[in-house]
């Protein structure tokens, strides 16, 4: 695994939350690889640990609760695990930035929209106030703010704007890493498209690796070179963007894209996925998945599933001992 | 037909996006909502009047000749246009010598309150931002201090530390630290979560850039609020000291120990506890009106 074009690698990654004696597994061996300039998706239901995952990354996991129980994350070459406080406030808005999922909350109220985005520069550039200022104007018009707009606070401005000037702080260090927590939940649907395609224009314009962090497979289709589909803490399936909506391999993944509404036939009823998803503090000794699979089998709830190569990707499933095991999802389309 | 209406509508469209952009500070939003509270208005009237007596004292008054000057045979006079406010025991002017106590009266609490703001802003900060044993033990702390009467605490230290006024002002401003770091700790919890602080974690800020920088400037509201309200407490508990003897030492004008040494003479001549009474409720009154105004004005839900 010695890349150099490796950006990010995460092996093994455990989180869990104590609280009042109660053990809450967020993240259960989790690993990662990406390259970089290239964007993840990491897709799943609320609750399946992505957030933990990407905030680790960053080791912001909030502690306490929060304790990252085992595993590496290199990033850039660099072990974040044995990194002192220090050096990681110098890598994080430098190397690795983060953009937080609700932007009408995630700007500071008593300041200017442009002494947020220089602060950043300020500690991490070494620039003076002044010239901070001045590349925080560049930074607004980049993401198409107006760059005398910078002296206004964040209650001036709308919620696709608030979260431009996001983009802006996340991007104003050229970090190699752009961590993006659902950034287009709070935003209605045009706002959405022209965030993501801002997002996308600069992703591309300077090279930034990206890990998407997003419940919404549109968007995975969209922006995303590869996808990890994650479930109760864990990957179970993941491969590039074609080879896991064109050749779905994990019967969790299958549920994803049968609970999406059907654009040709408007009339059909959504087909959710039964059920739950266990509760993190109580797992279940097999796969997590097991009590709402279609496919399962009485082995399915006695031993976790590791994960296997299958075709050609990446999947988490003891159904694939049976060399002759498919989903009923074939070519990115169902047949029944 | 108004003149808005007589314009193009382009220039009509002009004019709402300028205004619409006008650059609006925080402290001018903030002076328009308490502009409207007339109660507000006249507590700050009073206030800054009294903050300028306070420091043109020494040119309106000659301190040596006209405040703390012994005057037997003009003592205890009526109010008169000579004096206005009459004379007290020993015919010292008893308007000047009020006019004189805003200074004493005004810097004790004032003094007061900025050392227990200092102390009580990074003590209460420390514990809403860390949590934990940290917090345990500078809130426990706090409660056992919050649980001495303020007036017995300062009792306490005045005797210890010797009468005088610096000492008056460690007294009180001691004595007022509890609810500073009430105040800063509750204001700080409702910050710290919140996604614009783990967004300045985010990009690499050190911890007391985040509570200095980020936090604080977020909680000043209730602080703000609490700083002038606290001053009327604090010049009552000061003028309760000076009247107990533990303050301003005689002759100085305190107003606290005016009503003191006007005590002994109730029954013959009220004037002389009735006027610093009144002194001391008035500037009470105007910073309460004043801090009222403040809280209004600087409530976030009432924010348009």
């Amino acid at each position: 695994m010695e890349n150099k074009n490796v950006i990010l690698d995460i092996q093994d990654l455990e989180v869990r939350f104590e609280v009042d004696g109660e053990i809450i597994r967020a993240v259960n061996g989790v690993s990662l690889t990406l390259e970089k300039g290239k964007t993840l998706g990491l897709v799943g239901e609320t609750g399946a640990g992505k957030t933990t995952a990407a905030l680790a990354v960053m080791r912001l996991v909030p502690d306490p609760p929060g304790i990252i129980g085992k595993g590496n994350i290199l990033l850039n070459g660099k072990d974040v695990m044995e990194m002192s406080v220090s050096n990681l406030e110098k890598i994080r808005g430098k190397e690795v930035s983060m953009i937080f999922q609700d932007p009408m909350t995630s700007l500071n109220p008593v300041f200017t929209v442009g002494e947020q985005i220089a602060e950043s520069l300020e500690i991490h550039e070494q620039l003076s106030p002044a010239d901070a200022m001045i590349k925080a104007k560049e930074m607004l018009e980049l993401v198409g703010i107006p760059g005398y707009r910078a002296s206004e606070f964040p209650y001036q401005f709308s919620g696709g704007m608030k979260q431009r000037v996001v983009i802006a702080i996340a991007l104003a260090c050229n970090p190699q890493l752009l961590i993006a927590d659902e950034p287009t939940t709070a935003l209605d649907v045009t706002i959405q498209a022209q965030v993501l395609a801002l997002m996308k224009a600069l992703k591309e314009k300077y090279g930034t690796a990206m890990i998407m962090i997003t419940h919404d497979l549109g968007i995975v289709a969209e922006v995303c070179d590869e996808v990890a589909v994650m479930y109760a803490g864990r990957i179970i399936e993941k491969g590039t963007l074609d080879q896991v909506f064109n050749n779905t391999l994990h019967p969790y993944t299958e549920g994803l894209f049968n609970s999406l509404p059907n654009i040709k036939n408007r009339k059909s009823e959504l087909r959710p996925i039964p059920g739950l998803m266990p509760d993190p503090v109580n797992l279940p000794p097999g796969c997590a998945f097991e009590p709402r699979c279609a496919y399962a089998r009485e082995e399915c709830g006695l031993r976790i599933p590791d994960s296997r190569f299958v075709s050609d990707h990446i999947v988490c499933c003891l159904a694939y001992d049976d060399p002759n095991f498919h989903i009923r999802r074939k070519g990115g389309k169902n047949v029944e | 037909m108004s003149t808005a209406n007589t314009l193009k509508p382009k220039e009509q469209l002009k004019i709402s996006a300028s205004k619409r952009y006008q650059k609006r500070s925080q402290g001018a939003e903030i002076w328009r909502r308490l502009k409207k509270n007339k109660g507000a208005m006249v507590g700050l009237a009073i206030v800054v009047i009294l903050a300028l007596i306070a420091i043109f004292a020494d040119v309106i008054l000659d301190y040596d000749a006209e405040v703390i000057k012994q005057n037997i045979p003009q003592r205890m006079q009526l109010p008169s246009r000579e004096h206005i406010l009459g004379t007290d025991e020993v015919g010292r002017d008893v308007f000047f010598r009020l006019l004189y106590g805003t200074r004493f009266s005004l810097s004790v609490g004032i003094v007061a309150v900025a050392i227990a703001l200092a102390i009580g802003v990074v003590l209460g900060s420390i514990a809403g931002y860390f949590g934990g044993v940290t917090e345990e033990i500078i809130m426990r702390a706090t409660d056992i201090f919050a649980s001495i009467p303020n007036i017995l605490m300062g009792i306490v230290i005045v005797a210890a530390l010797g009468a005088s006024t610096v000492n008056l002002m460690i007294a009180v401003g001691i004595s007022s630290v509890p609810q500073f770091i009430r105040v800063t700790r509750a204001a700080v919890l409702t910050v710290r979560y919140s996604d614009y602080i783990e967004a300045s974690r985010a990009i690499g800020l050190k911890e007391a850039r985040i509570i200095f920088g980020h936090i604080i400037p977020n909680c000043l509201s209730p602080i703000i609020v609490q700083t002038t309200l606290r001053v009327a407490s604090a010049i009552i508990s000061a003028s309760a000291l000076s009247f107990l003897g533990l303050g301003v030492p005689q002759p100085s004008p305190e107003w606290g120990s005016m009503l003191s040494s006007g005590r002994q003479y109730i029954r013959t001549n009220s004037l002389l506890t009735f006027f610093p009474g009144l002194a001391i409720m008035i500037t009470v009154l105007a910073l309460n009106l004043l801090g009222d105004g403040l809280r209004d004005a600087l409530d976030p839900k009432l924010r348009r």
